[in-house]
């Protein structure tokens, strides 16, 4: 085997950016699991539509960090609209309705945005330019911003949801959903804002994602099937199994990629995937249940 | 249960008298289009027995058909001369190995978690066939000549537009009397079981999880004559087919048409190729967008698909 140890740090480093990037995604997927039991199919379109708006704000505005929150602001209101017309009538039945319906959302989604932005990716400038140097690359500073980024963003929904008046409503939600109603907690609309929030991660991701990988209105599947990857593997509707996963899947697929083609290094994750639903059903990184 | 029978058996023998005419009357675009449904509707009646039958919802049926299509080009580019038996034995195998290394993986797991896993099994195969260009033609897929109409001892005839229609309405008649009767069967009542209440079925003492394979094997085997049938129709096999798209249209001809009736996914893929020509004359490739949001209207609205929506209608 005669892969220098330059290349496996420098995929090391790859790893870990791509790997905050789908954290980010996942943790919006899981969080709206946990919370409401809905499988959301379209949470990789949310995170291509997050791009497109994004790549749009971008250019008219000129500014990549009001572009990121025109982009956020925008999906999370998006979101609410979809959760109340298309979600909201779907509580109390079978979760594998709530994967129908937002595979319908999906399909819709994905079409528009090549109706409206056309087939070609569109990328986004980044704002930081600077480069430095890893071995024999320079690589550029804003992907370890991205992850930085990627980790202040979730680490602000935990704070959130550890601390905050609202979070703590949403977990209560999580844990009984009748009892949280009894309490007075007006779960519809916690069931809202929780969609909406998932909504504004994936857009952030997906204007975070732009400038390394563009924008096209294919990429939204490629997110959802990582995403479930990543959410089942962590555990369904646990954040901090979700990162961890996130992260491991990515180095996986990265020093993967080292040995074969990109193309084929993502079924490494897809096997990581079925041995875990093997071996351990609930998740990598929870622990055992009694 | 005899007399509630006879007008299903009156509408079944009028539908495949229309369908054993069409031939003769249409044009050749719309005859091509019938046989097409007819095809279709193999591959959802197939994924019924999982989606409405056994309650398992299959994202993941594309690897069965698409295992067909290959298993049959691998007949007829293999052997010479071409022969549709043989076509039709090779896609069987392919994709009976595949449902039986599905089957044994994603029937340990439950709703979503068996979704996904079905998802993310046709993508592995996908990514296999994709990028092994020396074996499968890679993006290309393959083409080869059409299988004559042989029977042993009585010589062969090319296939016509009209007589292939004949040959894939046999088929697909015969599949489905044979669905039927294995979901009327004790088993297919155990299926429902396991449908309706899997942890009593369990505590009753059937053994879910075989049930479960053979049902993952049996939906696979049709899903796979599904794809041989496509691939002889149109000479070419293409990863396209094993890509998640058809596994997503497979879903929605079951929920268009109404889940655990047989009929009713076939109502369903006639349905949905009627809308996406109707539509994509008006809005070209967009044609999902509509047909998108009619689906998740659907699935909130109408969750007992078309059929469902019907006979309730008449019911009253």
């Amino acid at each position: 085997m005669g892969i220098p140890l330059e290349q496996i740090l420098i995929q090391t480093v790859n790893g870990l950016v791509n790997g905050m990037i789908l954290a980010l995604v996942a943790s919006g997927l899981t969080l709206i699991f946990g919370i409401m039991d809905v499988v959301n199919f379209a949470h990789g379109d949310l995170v291509m539509l997050g791009g497109f708006v994004g790549a749009m704000a971008v250019a008219s505005t000129g500014s990549f960090w009001l572009g990121l929150l025109i982009a956020a602001v925008t999906i999370a209101v998006f979101g609410s609209v979809l959760q109340v017309t298309t979600l909201r009538p779907l509580i109390g039945r079978d979760p594998l309705t709530t994967i129908l319906a937002t595979f319908g959302m999906s399909l819709v989604l994905q079409k528009y945005a090549l109706w409206q932005w056309g087939p070609s990716a569109r990328q986004i400038t980044e704002p930081v330019t600077a480069e430095f140097n890893l071995f024999y690359l320079q690589y550029p500073w804003y992907r370890i911003l991205t992850a930085v980024l990627a980790a202040v963003i979730i680490g602000t929904l935990y704070l959130f949801l550890q601390r905050g008046k609202y979070g703590i409503w949403i977990r209560a939600t999580t844990q009984d959903r009748v009892m949280a109603s009894a309490m007075g907690i007006p779960v519809p609309l916690v069931h809202t804002v929780v969609f909406a929030i998932g909504a504004a991660m994936a857009a952030a991701s997906g204007v975070l994602f732009g400038p390394i990988g563009g924008v096209t209105q294919t990429m939204g599947f490629n997110f959802t099937l990582r995403a479930f990857i990543v959410v089942v593997v962590g555990g369904m509707g646990n954040l901090g199994g979700s990162i961890l996963a996130s992260i491991f899947i990515s180095l996986l697929e990265a020093y993967a990629a080292l040995v074969v083609s990109p193309a084929q290094a993502v079924i490494v994750s897809f096997v990581a995937l079925i041995l875990t639903l093997l071996f351990r059903p609930t998740g990598l990184f929870v622990p055992t249940p009694k | 249960m005899r007399r509630l029978d006879t007008p299903y058996w009156i509408g079944f023998g009028l539908v495949l008298a229309a369908l054993v005419v069409a031939p003769l009357v249409l044009p050749e675009f719309w005859r091509r289009f019938v046989t097409e449904i007819l095809i279709w509707g193999l591959l959802a009646m197939s994924s019924d027995i999982l989606v409405g039958y056994t309650g398992m919802v299959s994202f993941g049926h594309s690897v069965f058909f698409g295992l067909g299509m290959y298993g049959a080009a691998a007949a007829l580019l293999t052997v010479r001369p071409p022969n549709l038996w043989l076509a039709i034995v090779y896609g069987l195998i392919g994709a009976g190995a595949v449902a039986a290394f599905v089957a044994y993986f994603a029937t340990r797991l439950r709703d979503i978690y068996f979704s996904i896993t079905t998802l993310v099994f046709s993508q592995i195969f996908f990514v296999i066939i994709f990028t092994w260009t020396e074996v499968t033609g890679g993006e290309n897929g393959l083409t080869f000549r059409q299988p004559p109409f042989a029977l042993p001892g009585l010589g062969a005839i090319a296939f016509t537009g009209a007589t292939l229609h004949w040959f894939v309405l046999a088929v697909v008649t015969i599949s489905f009397l044979l669905l039927r009767r294995v979901t009327r069967s004790p088993f297919g009542m155990v299926l429902q079981a396991i449908r309706e209440n899997e942890p009593r079925a369990r505590a009753i003492g059937y053994s879910v999880e075989r049930y479960k394979i053979v049902a993952v094997m049996l939906s696979g085997l049709f899903g796979g004559l599904a794809g041989v049938l496509y691939a002889i129709q149109n000479k070419f096999a293409a990863p396209d087919f094993v890509f998640f798209v058809v596994s997503g249209e497979v879903v929605i001809f079951n929920v268009m048409g109404g889940m655990g009736t047989l009929v009713g996914p076939v109502a369903g893929a006639a349905f949905f190729l009627l809308l996406r020509e109707g539509i994509s004359r008006y809005f070209t490739e967009y044609y999902l967008i509509p047909v998108g949001i009619i689906f998740t209207a659907m699935v909130i609205f109408m969750p007992q698909g078309l059929l469902g929506f019907a006979r309730r209608r008449l019911n009253q």
